[in-house]
């Protein structure tokens, strides 16, 4: 008999749904509905009490109308008194209706909460379940601060039944993600984790998703898990396929669990244990030598399965990287798969290898697989499966293969889907110019790009070409000639008209010779583009002309002919009416001198991190840019409280807003100053937009102190008073004109809000601003201020990092030398711990040492280390989403003139940032 | 964790929406028809996942999926599950309502919609996988049938009263007797 039977259901809701499927139209549909919408209506309002069963007919055709998308406002009253009847039917289509239909409605939530609160507490089973399910449905604050101390004791009873306690692990997990404030698990904790060893394996799967969900919380505490996860593990592994009876799927004993369990694994480091590690070790070649055994079975479910754990132990090997051996198998599997006749397979081993090409023991084995990759990408069917090929491609990319890949990607980009084309050409442009030996293959490649995905083509991408072209001038002489030769073509991208004009407009000289590009040629071809392109163009390509003025005195009497035309002199766009009546003017009356001092070729740019990476990032989020070199510029994933705007964001679009155009003479104007990234190591290139400007002298000066002057020239100085308690902050800024005439116009903005301040200060004047400050996250970009004003007719352009620093959040914990100990053990995991050794700065007079670090926000822990030179510390950084307690230890060296300085944090970002912060202090 | 379990038919009707993630009523809807649109134009025998649309969280999400005669079964799940588990786990629902309905079909969906939830409900809860076990999922499924049926019969009885119940036996009795005779 099946479980459900067909012929019971309710008379009234199958004739509503045959007629609503009989509609021959939408409007009929509708109407329809609305029938039977103002029908429930007037029985629900009506003097007639309702029996149960209508209420639950009723309420199940509402939920029906409510698929068919149809707005529901109604109802929920009734439903709620379903919740309340003692009948499982009537109770469970309320709770139906309120999970698929409520979502937190306050006033009703109470009603909804006394209901689930007599469920709970009725002993029955099922009545039980109900009310968790809803719970973890709706899971809303008010339902956590109602259950959030309830739950715990009904999962970890010794009477509950195992099918509430699978729900009671789920329902906690739900809170717990929504609120984790108020789920307290403390004195849980331990019989939380040993629900890994219950004997019922439907509690052990609800219960690995909480605790894996923990685990990543609070590592520490649920540190046990591990070895009872891995003997699970290996319970199930090493039985026969009979041996588990239900769980047993297509022959797979327990896949799901297995999986769960491999995932939880990957939470924490290897296992320390040597036991506990050989039998970890022992389960994944099981794992892997299974993966070889005959099928049991031809159902692709079968198979599917295995491969399932298959996957997930390749994933824990890859994430521990420390098995040479079985990262070696590993890679050896996927490159099995890579050419397996099943598509999910092909899919998931490219995805896999993904990750294991960065890792140093498997990276060359990854790259055995390159023709079979290329050859994915060109004939597989799927787009999912090409751009996992297209991701792998670029993950794999070194010095050795760059120039096979970038052309492979080139190629593909001719053919690739639309959804894809913008990532790819980003990608094709890094590599090009992270592994660029000879940069005229550079240029071609960028060219390429352009002309085979021209409106793909982002301006950070044509920028950047340009930067380097400047930089470097072995290259210049061969850009000039291909552009040249690119805009013969009939038909060009605008990037290209863009790029060409800037080019020829500066280097346009070293190809003059050749008569096929003499000045006039140059000229005219590039004027022959002039009136298709879009006014940001044209404004550009108004500037390579009067640089070529510069570079050619006999097209003067040309160009002066064409600014002076009416459609440029008299174009209604300002700023290209601007150019030309400037340049006109500019072209007529400075001297030959003067003319070649203002057009001068373009300076070198100051390197700087590749815009187009921090593009590639912005674009796929940190963690996207896998390979090994980029980590340098990783993108820092904190964020003080309003902070929109951050750095890399603000590089705006450069030509066609106003500039003078004596001081930016091809538009490129620098944006807003971008947050001073330290170089990166890996990037041998520059950037259009960086601008040396922002001042950081003085916030060095503030990471142990809250007062002080943080700038000070002629002009101004700028004083700062601030205070912190626990994740709040305020800051006072103060801003002194030195001179005896006015600033007008004074405005400072800050990549985080802020009050606006006077905007006049009189001469000798101050005037203050504050800031409040909240830290949401932990961070490591201080936030930056930009501070412009007129003092007589000049304007003043500033930018300053604010000094607020993540350790000016910390809250000082004194501890006895045992529990620092104890706490410096638990944070042993190598991210966990940052250090650097470097040279005294300044005298090292223990007084002023212990200044600094009580300036630091923590407290100094007297006697706890057994040297008595040496300063710990200890604290707790308070933000908004946590708590990271951080532990510090400074070894002064006072013969070698160095220190020895070590941070533990429970998060690693904060023990790097710490670290980095304090390195520059003694 | 799973943020969506989606079931629809051909031509995108929506038979099943279940959104273990707080979205508006509309956007909901908006989800299925950008899901049944990016899964829809997928040939038979390519895999079957996908990066999630823009609406459901774009690359963050993916979308496995089966298709099983006129219905796809879709699933939306964050990194955090292993891709051929989830396909297993599609598979459990689907034998499993096939148990339950006796050789499913699309018109069991459409009329006993409750009931795909609450079999539903029984595997999945709050997005996290509360059950694998198809036997023990069918127990429970049937359990409440079972009180569903009983909960029926005491309506028929509960019209009449114990004394009604006892001079109606006693009835029977006499006229059985009297036949006997």
């Amino acid at each position: 008999m099946p479980a459900v039977s067909k012929g019971d259901g309710m008379r009234g809701l199958a004739v509503f749904i045959s007629d609503i499927r009989n509609c021959k139209s939408k409007e009929a549909e509708i109407k329809r509905i609305n029938k039977e919408l103002a029908n429930i209506r007037s029985k629900f309002k009506g003097d007639k009490a309702l029996d149960g069963y209508s209420k639950k007919k009723y309420v199940c055709k509402l939920l029906f109308i409510f698929l068919l998308g149809h707005d529901i406002d109604f109802g929920h009253m009734e439903a709620v008194n379903l919740l309340s009847s003692n009948k499982y039917t009537e109770k469970q289509i309320g709770y139906l209706f309120i999970s698929v239909l409520v979502n937190s409605n306050s006033e009703l939530i109470r009603l909804i909460n006394n209901a689930i609160k007599n469920d709970l507490s009725s002993r029955n089973p099922t009545f039980m379940c109900l009310a968790l399910h809803c719970i973890a449905n709706v899971g809303s604050r008010e339902m956590a601060e109602a259950f959030a101390g309830e739950i715990p004791r009904i999962l970890v009873a010794g009477d509950t039944m195992d099918s509430v306690k699978q729900s009671a692990a789920l329902c906690l997990l739900r809170l717990y993600k929504t609120s984790p404030d108020l789920v307290l698990m403390g004195e849980w904790t331990s019989r939380v984790v040993h629900l890994l060893n219950d004997q019922h394996m439907g509690v052990v799967t609800a219960a690995i998703s909480l605790i894996t969900c923990l685990s990543q919380k609070n590592p520490d505490e649920f540190k046990t898990c591990v070895s009872l996860a891995v003997s699970r593990l290996s319970r199930i592994v090493s039985s026969a396929s009979t041996d588990l009876q239900d769980y047993t799927y297509y022959f797979v004993p327990a896949p799901w669990l297995s999986c769960k369990l491999l995932r939880l694994l990957q939470c924490y480091p290897p296992p320390e244990d040597g036991a506990v590690k050989g039998r970890l070790v022992e389960c994944l070649e099981t794992i892997l030598n299974k993966a070889q055994e005959p099928p049991k079975s031809k159902k692709v479910q079968h198979s599917n399965a295995k491969n399932a754990i298959l996957f997930e132990a390749i994933s824990l090997i890859i994430h521990y990287d420390s098995e040479p051996n079985l990262l070696v198998r590993a890679c050896n599997q996927l490159g099995q798969f890579l050419q397996h006749r099943e598509t999910n397979l092909r899919y998931l081993a490219l995805e896999s290898m993904c990750t294991l090409a960065s890792s140093e023991f498997s990276h060359e084995a990854v790259k055995t697989h390159i023709e079979t990759v290329i050859n994915a990408l060109k004939t597989e069917r799927d787009v999912s499966v090409r751009q996992r090929a297209a991701d792998l491609l670029y993950a794999m990319c070194d010095r050795s293969n760059a120039k096979q890949i970038v052309a492979e990607m080139l190629s593909y980009l001719e053919t690739a889907d639309y959804s894809i084309r913008e990532e790819m050409v980003l990608k094709v442009a890094i590599l090009a110019e992270k592994y660029a030996v000879d940069y005229s293959w550079y240029v071609d490649t960028i060219l390429n790009l352009i002309r085979i995905a021209g409106d793909y083509v982002s301006e950070e991408v044509w920028y950047r070409v340009i930067q380097i072209v400047i930089n470097r001038d072995d290259v210049q002489g061969y850009a000039a000639k291909t552009v040249f030769e690119a805009l013969q073509a009939p038909a060009c991208h605008e990037n290209m008209v863009k790029v060409g004009g800037y080019i020829l407009g500066e280097f346009g000289n070293l190809i003059a010779g050749d008569p096929r590009s003499s000045p006039l040629v140059q000229f005219n071809l590039l004027h022959s583009k002039f009136h298709l392109c879009s006014v940001p163009t044209r404004a550009l390509l108004l500037s390579a002309y009067i640089k070529f003025i510069n570079l050619f005195p006999e097209t003067k009497s040309t160009i002066q002919e064409v600014l002076r035309s009416d459609s440029q002199i008299r174009n209604s766009d300002v700023e290209l009416q601007q150019r030309a009546v400037e340049y006109l003017k500019l072209s007529s009356i400075a001297s030959t001198d003067v003319l070649a001092t203002v057009l001068e070729e373009m300076p070198p740019f100051p390197e700087r991190e590749s815009s187009i990476l921090a593009k590639l990032k912005k674009k796929k989020g940190p963690g996207a840019v896998s390979v090994n070199e980029l980590e340098e510029g990783k993108r820092e994933g904190g964020e003080l409280n309003g902070g929109g705007e951050r750095g890399g964001d603000s590089s705006t679009s450069a030509v066609g807003s106003t500039p003078s155009p004596s001081a930016d003479l091809l538009g490129l104007r620098a944006g807003p100053p971008v947050t001073a990234a330290a170089p990166s190591a890996g990037s041998l290139l520059v950037d259009v937009f960086s601008e040396a400007g922002v001042n950081d002298d003085g916030f060095l000066r503030f990471v142990c102190k809250n007062n002080g002057v943080l700038f000070e020239n002629q002009l101004l100085q700028i004083g700062i008073k601030s205070e912190y308690r626990q994740n709040l902050g305020r800051m006072y800024l103060f801003y002194g004109n030195k001179t005896s005439v006015q600033f007008v116009t004074f405005t400072t903005t800050l990549n985080v809000q802020a009050k606006p301040v006077e905007p006049l200060i009189e001469g000798g004047a101050q005037v203050q601003q504050v800031i409040n400050i909240e830290c949401l996250t932990d961070f490591s970009d201080a936030p930056l201020l930009n501070i412009k004003f007129r003092y007589g007719g000049a304007l003043q352009n500033l930018t300053l990092k604010l000094p607020v620093t993540i350790n000016k959040f910390f809250q000082p914990t004194e501890m006895a030398s045992h529990d620092f100990f104890q706490r410096w053990k638990q944070l042993s995991l190598p991210q966990q711990e940052a250090q650097k050794i470097f040279k005294a700065n300044h005298a090292m007079d223990t007084e002023v040492l212990k200044a600094k670090l009580l300036g630091l926000g923590m407290a100094l822990l007297e006697n706890v280390d057994p040297n008595p030179e040496n300063f710990v510390c200890a604290g707790v950084i308070q933000t908004k989403a946590q708590q990271v307690g951080s532990l510090l230890r400074l070894e002064p060296n006072a013969q070698a003139q160095m220190y020895r300085l070590t941070v533990r944090s429970s998060k690693d970002t904060v023990s790097k940032r710490l670290c980095e912060l304090l390195a520059e202090q003694f | 964790m799973i943020k969506a379990i989606l079931i629809f038919n051909n031509h995108g009707k929506p038979r099943m929406s279940k959104f273990y993630e707080h979205y508006t009523e509309d956007t909901e809807q908006q989800i299925i028809r950008e899901t049944f649109h990016l899964v829809s134009k997928r040939d038979e025998n390519v895999c079957n996942f996908l990066e999630g649309g823009l609406l459901i969280g774009g690359s963050e999400n993916k979308l496995i999926y089966r298709h099983y005669a006129t219905l796809y079964f879709v699933f939306c799940v964050d990194s955090s599950e292993s891709e051929l588990g989830i396909l297993d786990l599609i598979q459990v629902f689907v034998e499993t309502l096939d148990k339950c309905f006796e050789n499913v079909c699309e018109l069991d969906l459409i009329f006993h919609l409750d009931k795909v939830h609450n079999i539903l409900a029984e595997m999945v809860m709050g997005g996290m996988v509360l059950e694998t076990n198809m036997s023990e999922i069918i127990t429970q499924v049937e359990a409440q049938g079972k009180m569903e049926k009983s909960e029926r019969l005491q309506d028929v009885f509960v019209e009449f009263s114990h004394q009604d119940l006892l001079d109606f036996y006693n009835q029977m009795e006499m006229i059985q007797t009297q036949l006997t005779r």
